[in-house]
């Protein structure tokens, strides 16, 4: 397989459009190296092989013209008697295409990528490749809660990391507070009128803790009616905050993160920001008792300013079944682009994990307790917050 | 002991088969079937009962047969499509049916097990509901209508039998949709379509069980002497959309509005019947817990949901125009003509 292996020519634009001669004096080798390839994928039909192997060097330096390219791989699947109507036509076309595009589109996008990318794209471009495939072949695995490991890490982190890095140039403390392994309950502050917090807790708890732990949120169930954020919540791991499903999270030995102001949080008028409000009624703290993990605090600085909501549509709101309807100095005045978070700069603190494996499990029904840990926790996070907020230079900078 | 076992839906795909199976067993004399239409299969050596369960009738075939186990597969089974009868009347078998039998049950002495098929629907879908259901859990939106609504009975009316007859062991088994390259289903229907219709935004998470894995369920439920409810299922899930695409079917998402009429419309020309029960599940999705039954009654189905839904692509010859195998090519194809210096050596 040492022989597949070729010189890079150098990348130049000017090399991109050189495909008549140069594409046709690699072929050969390229072909070599597809029969190589394709031996331990295992995964080539009878169209690529045969051609590829006794005659590439005859056929592809005439792939140029569609007309011979065409007829190429369009003869391999009727010499394949296990080819069926649908999937013979879809084999010639995806074949012709392939003929086709492959001399031309091969050695040109080779000599671009290599002078845009540098010499390291083909590793990545191989690796989109293989995720490409799965993906379209459902070749892959989700859990029972509909938490998609390898969609959450390759899209959804990708999308959020640029916000998080970029835009609201988050500054994390205290991952060392969560554990590397096991269960653990996150609790923090909620505002911002849009979930945006959550989401850039689990980015920091993914991109930056040393074990990459997985952060399970838990959201409300106006989350999963909507469509769309719904499938792509629960696709990137979150779940229902109900006691059952975070229950099951923690006994699993997740992290799970809980916001537990819920809309009372999110959705506060400007004039309250970074005053706790009520801490639902305790069920995380229920169901940290039950699974005897700790609690970490956590407390999120930033949020509150990126949509200032000084008024609250409530009659729409009622109409279109929402908690609250936004009005922001940009929205609805602007439009879609009022929907643009003010650049603030955040900071996420996680605090001392607060231990709930001393208590008896029997505790968790006793609301004493429970309450007691309740307001240990808010105050926790309310004391951050204060503290947060006195080294805070700027809501901006 | 089990010598005298009397079957219920016995003409259908899981009862014969059942049927056949218990005959096989050790200590199993007889094996009674009833149901209200002609068996379709050669249920050999099962002796069939023509007789309705709706009818008071079935008391007298419980009685002077001195029956001993009761399994009672015929309640909370949509018809699929093509199958003789009407809502109303599949309404009538499940509920009805199920009262009469087990008025017979309570007075015949000889009756020592009871073993009743449910089904998962009896939990909803819903997204206010945990993403995984226990046994003991209440649905928050119960099922409206159809047979998931009569399943929810049949079950209401089998844990009141369980109290006046406390003698007697009822294990009732929730099964998760049926598949297999055998067995018609609601489901079974729906992937046998060329193009499968799915609601717009939703991607729900769906369990199968394996139909052989139905049957062992059954019989172990039979002689295992472990009452209870129980959620019968294949570890693990699939997403609607990676299950369309391991069968290389395309998908049409239908806005939701919308889907009560694609389902009609694939009603009357009889290709699939999507009923609101079907829809709702298609939407929001349902993953039952199934560690009680692995525990109490220590069965594990032998495959999991994602090995169900292979076997059953695979033994119905069902691939669609995406087949994966040649879909999978396109990315190998790319590949193969751009990356040249990448070989498994390096």
């Amino acid at each position: 397989m040492g022989d597949a292996r070729i010189i890079p020519f150098d990348g130049s634009a000017g090399g991109a459009r050189g495909t008549g001669a140069r594409g046709s004096r690699r072929t050969p080798r390229t072909a070599r190296s597809v029969a190589a390839a394709a031996e331990p994928a295992g995964a080539y039909g009878v169209d690529e092989e045969v051609p590829v192997r006794e005659s590439a060097a005859r056929r592809r330096p005439g792939g140029h013209s569609p007309v011979r390219a065409v007829d190429t791989p369009a003869d391999g699947p009727a010499d394949d008697p296990g080819a069926r109507g649908g999937g013979k036509l879809f084999g010639g076309l995806a074949g012709a295409l392939g003929g086709t595009l492959g001399s031309m589109v091969g050695g040109a996008a080779r000599g671009l990528a290599d002078g845009l990318a540098g010499p390291g794209w083909e590793d990545k471009a191989a690796d989109g490749l293989a995720f490409v495939r799965r993906r379209i072949t459902g070749d892959y695995e989700v859990d029972e809660f509909g938490f998609d490991q390898e969609l959450t890490d390759a899209l959804i982190m990708s999308i959020l990391r640029p916000v998080y890095d970029k835009y609201f140039r988050v500054e994390v403390k205290g991952l060392e507070n969560i554990p590397d392994k096991g269960g653990a309950l996150i609790v923090a502050n909620h505002s911002g009128t849009l979930p945006l917090d959550a989401l850039m807790t689990q980015v920091a708890v993914h991109d930056h803790h040393p074990e990459g732990r997985n952060l399970r949120l838990l959201g409300a169930d106006l989350v999963f009616q909507l469509p769309l954020v719904g499938q792509l919540a629960r696709k990137s791991g979150h779940t229902l905050a109900h006691p059952a499903d975070a229950e099951r999270l923690l006994s699993q030995g997740e992290l799970v993160g809980v916001w537990p102001e819920g809309y009372k949080g999110l959705g506060k008028p400007f004039k309250d920001r970074y005053k706790l409000q009520r801490f639902g009624r305790g069920g995380f703290v229920s169901s940290a008792l039950r699974t005897g993990v700790p609690i970490v605090p956590c407390a999120i600085v930033g949020a509150e300013e990126i949509y200032p909501m000084i008024g609250n549509f409530r009659t729409l709101a009622r109409l279109l079944g929402l908690p609250y309807f936004p009005v922001t100095p940009t929205f609805p005045l602007l439009g879609p682009v009022g929907l643009l978070p003010l650049p603030t700069r955040w900071h996420i603190e996680f605090g001392e994990p607060i231990r709930t494996d001393a208590y008896p499990v029997q505790t968790a029904d006793d609301p004493m307790v429970v309450f007691n840990l309740t307001d240990e926790v808010r105050e926790t996070i309310q004391h951050t917050i204060y503290r947060v907020l006195m080294q805070r230079r700027s809501v901006f900078f | 002991m089990s010598k005298v076992v009397l079957v219920t839906g016995v003409t259908r795909d899981l009862g014969s088969r059942f049927a056949r199976m218990i005959l096989r067993t050790p200590g199993v004399e007889r094996v009674i079937g009833v149901d209200a239409v002609e068996p379709r299969y050669e249920l050999d050596g099962v002796e069939f009962v023509h007789a309705d369960i709706r009818n008071p009738m079935i008391a007298k075939v419980v009685a002077s047969a001195s029956v001993d186990t009761v399994v009672h597969l015929s309640p909370a089974e949509t018809p699929p499509a093509g199958y003789p009868g009407t809502s109303t009347a599949t309404k009538e078998t499940n509920v009805i049916g199920t009262m009469q039998l087990l008025a017979a049950c309570q007075k015949a002495p000889s009756v020592r097990n009871l073993v009743v098929r449910s089904t998962t629907a009896v939990y909803g879908a819903s997204p206010r509901d945990p993403a995984i259901f226990e046994e003991d859990m209440e649905p928050r939106v119960p099922p409206a209508s159809g047979w998931a609504k009569d399943a929810v009975e049949v079950e209401g009316y089998v844990r009141g039998f369980a109290r006046r007859r406390p003698d007697v062991p009822v294990t009732v088994l929730r099964f998760a949709p049926i598949l297999g390259p055998t067995i018609a289903s609601p489901m079974a229907d729906y992937f046998g379509l060329s193009l499968l219709p799915t609601v717009l935004g939703y991607d729900p998470r769906l369990q199968f069980l394996h139909e052989d894995d139905a049957l062992d369920a059954l019989r172990v439920a039979m002689t295992a002497g472990q009452p209870g409810t129980y959620n019968i299922a294949g570890s693990g899930i699939l997403l609607l959309s990676q299950a369309a695409r391991r069968l290389g079917r395309p998908v049409v998402p239908v806005p939701s509005p919308a889907v009560g009429l694609v389902g009609q419309g694939l009603r009357r020309f009889g290709v699939a019947n999507l009923s609101a029960e079907q829809v709702r599940l298609l939407t929001h999705g349902r993953v039952v817990d199934t560690t009680r039954a692995r525990e109490r009654l220590e069965f594990v189905p032998r495959r999991t949901t994602a090995e169900t839904f292979e076997d059953f692509a695979r033994g119905r010859g069902l691939r669609g125009l995406l087949d994966p195998e040649r879909v999978g090519q396109v990315p190998d194809r790319v590949a193969s003509l751009l990356l040249t210096r990448r070989s498994s050596d390096g």
